[in-house]
């Protein structure tokens, strides 16, 4: 019994983790904290759920189109809307993602209504395996574990080894410097949205499936996930998805023991995280400059 | 120019704007006089949010600290009062006032992660903050779960002495909103212009600047936490009367998020920006947009591209569609708000070019 809480709070937290990096791949690069995260990883599901329901597409196509549109979605919301004010503060920032935030929310409510549609994907949420006893995983945590595996390794590979990658992290050290030495950082920061969105996407997907699709969905997620990314510590990527797993098994055996209060867990844990570990349980700490 | 420290911390900067206020009061109250009485709920509603976006501008304009948890302040005073009256029998005004302490000792609790925290992270916590007490309010017996409470009649007198005084229409209850209002935003002023106020503005401008000049920073940050969350408490406990019945669901993390566009788009660190943006925006919700499908040509057109490409039912969404766009576009394009443009329109009708700095950037 235990065993199979655990198990399914590591997937859970898996796709916490998952949906983590996408925003933490904004924070690091541009310095903002995407409050719309949620609402584009929302938006880009309906829109798959549009193409799969009413045009009959294979569902790789649709996939691939999707990510494409969530590429290009945050690559327009990045032009369209912060780079005007890349000069704000940190409030105007807060703001304008809280506003492209409600704009999105809004055009799907608008679009697809409010009544809460079921989104499927291949891999089933009911169809089972057992491992041992009467501890069992489903197709849909044994997808989601292989992706977070390869984006992981992918994300890996694109920081260590691309031209792009590396030019990302010297915009993260330091802007103005890799301004300097020849980087495009306009460019690195359409990337940065780019992918956060489309993993924002693959993540929400995951959660579509796991429970229903209408406009407020990733809401609940977007909190546990910014929980699981304070825990592990926003600057860092293994850090977050480690931090997804372990409020995604908190999460799970504490929901057990009161099933009333499980949404409760990830705000005591971002209060606590913060009050007494601001920067995170894997990260060292960060001392910022006057 | 100023010229001495008493006309700095005067109520009113001038003879001018005295004059000003004095006259947007005398409109207030002789609106009763010719405005039909159905707009009174709107008014009450927009009454409501002035208070609370009048505190908000403590905290964001004031302390550059912003909130995403005004709405479980807001929570705080709504069943606080209501449920002081009906389990305790407290008189409404001390009920109100003790919702408006109980939301300010959360607020100073909601401030402590504020002592370690800025920017982003304390925006994340107190979203964690409000949405906590949402989700309490909504599965905790005595606060009325998901179907909610009922308000009491709003009883100004106290009824257990037989001194009974009801306010049962709406036209009463914006005379008591009114003075209330008008209290707290005196209230605010002073606060701001004062020795806490400007205590504020210095941590605003650089914590570490402010705690070098023997500024108290924790007791400091945490007042402006317990300030704000005090408005938003006596703004919460008129929003239940005005409400009369209400549940957990309209205290979402939107309705934080509208607070701070009212904010926003009035102005920080303004008093009357905070005033035009909270009855701007509250307009717009809940009257303009909510009806505008009834919008002569404009309206229809609406709602035929609605039924071509949209769904019938979801032009109600426009509201927040319309809100999210006006709030970036004042902090793309006029970071200082409506406050801000009212200072430019000032500044090209005076002749003579006057001191026009921008009062405090978003």
């Amino acid at each position: 019994m235990i065993a199979q809480l655990i198990l399914e709070g590591i997937a859970t937290g898996a796709c916490y983790g998952l949906f983590a990096i996408a925003f933490v791949i904004i924070y690091k690069t541009s310095d903002v904290v995407n409050f719309s995260q949620a609402e584009m990883a929302m938006f880009c599901t309906y829109f798959m759920y549009h193409i799969l329901s009413l045009y009959h597409v294979p569902f790789w196509i649709s996939f691939l189109a999707t990510l494409g549109f969530a590429a290009f979605l945050g690559i327009m919301l990045e032009y369209v809307f912060l780079r005007p004010a890349r000069h704000s503060s940190t409030i105007g920032l807060i703001g304008i993602t809280l506003g492209i935030e409600i704009i999105l929310m809004g055009l799907a409510g608008w679009k697809w209504g409010a009544e809460q549609k079921e989104f499927v994907l291949p891999v089933s949420y009911s169809s089972t395996h057992t491992i041992f006893g009467d501890t069992f995983i489903s197709d849909w945590a044994i997808a989601l574990f292989v992706t977070t595996a390869c984006v992981m390794t992918a994300l890996y590979f694109f920081f260590k080894y691309t031209k792009p990658g590396i030019a990302m992290r010297a915009v993260q050290q330091n802007m103005y410097a890799a301004r300097i030495v020849g980087v495009n950082t306009g460019a690195i920061f359409s990337l940065a949205w780019a992918m956060s969105s489309v993993i924002g996407t693959i993540a929400a997907m995951f959660f579509a499936a796991a429970s229903t699709l209408d406009p407020q969905f990733m809401m609940t997620p977007f909190v546990r996930a910014f929980a699981a990314a304070v825990l592990g510590g926003i600057q860092s990527i293994p850090g977050v998805i480690l931090g997804g797993l372990i409020l995604g098994v908190a999460e799970n055996v504490f929901g057990y023991v009161w099933p009333d209060s499980k949404p409760i867990v990830a705000l005591i844990v971002i209060v606590l995280v913060l009050c007494f570990r601001p920067s995170g349980l894997f990260v060292r700490h960060y001392i910022k400059k006057v | 120019m100023k010229q001495d420290h008493y006309a700095d911390v005067g109520l009113f900067p001038g003879k001018s704007t005295a004059l000003g206020v004095l006259g947007f009061i005398l409109f207030l109250v002789s609106l009763p006089l010719y405005l039909p009485e159905y707009n009174f709920y709107l008014l009450n509603l927009m009454i409501a949010h002035v208070i609370i976006v009048v505190g908000l501008n403590i905290l964001a304009g004031g302390t550059g600290q912003i909130s995403l948890g005004h709405a479980g302040f807001f929570a705080i005073g709504a069943y606080g009062t209501v449920l002081l009256m009906q389990k305790l029998g407290i008189p409404f005004i001390p009920a109100l006032v003790l919702a408006g302490f109980i939301a300010a000792f959360f607020g100073f609790v909601v401030g402590l992660p504020a002592l370690k925290l800025e920017g982003p992270y304390l925006s994340i916590a107190t979203l964690a903050f409000g949405l906590a007490i949402t989700h309490i309010i909504g599965h905790v017996d005595i606060f009325g779960g998901r179907t909610g409470i009922q308000a009491p009649p709003l009883d100004l007198g106290i009824p257990q002495w037989g001194l009974s005084y009801v306010l049962s229409s709406d036209v009463q209850k914006y005379w008591l909103f009114l003075v209330v209002a008008l209290l707290m935003a005196a209230g605010a002023r002073n606060i701001m212009k004062t020795r806490v106020g400007r205590s504020f503005k210095a941590i605003r401008d650089s914590n570490v600047a402010a705690g070098v000049m023997g500024i108290n920073l924790p007791a400091y940050k945490t007042l402006a936490f317990a300030v704000s969350a005090f408005y938003a408490g006596i703004a919460g406990g008129l929003f239940g009367f005005v409400l009369g019945f209400f549940n957990p669901e309209p205290f979402n993390l939107v309705l934080s998020i509208t607070f701070l566009i009212m904010a926003v788009v009035g102005g920080l660190s303004s008093i009357a920006g905070s005033v035009a943006g909270a009855a701007l925006i509250t307009y717009l919700q809940f009257s303009l947009l909510k009806n505008i499908d009834e919008i002569p040509y404009f309206g229809t057109l609406l709602t035929s591209i609605s039924e071509r490409w949209f769904t019938d039912e979801g032009l109600h969404n426009i509201d927040s569609i319309v809100l999210g766009i006006i709030m970036v576009i004042i902090i793309i394009f006029e970071p200082s708000g409506l406050y801000g443009v009212w200072l430019r329109i000032k500044g090209y009708v005076q002749k003579t070019p006057r001191d026009t700095h921008k009062a405090g950037e978003v």
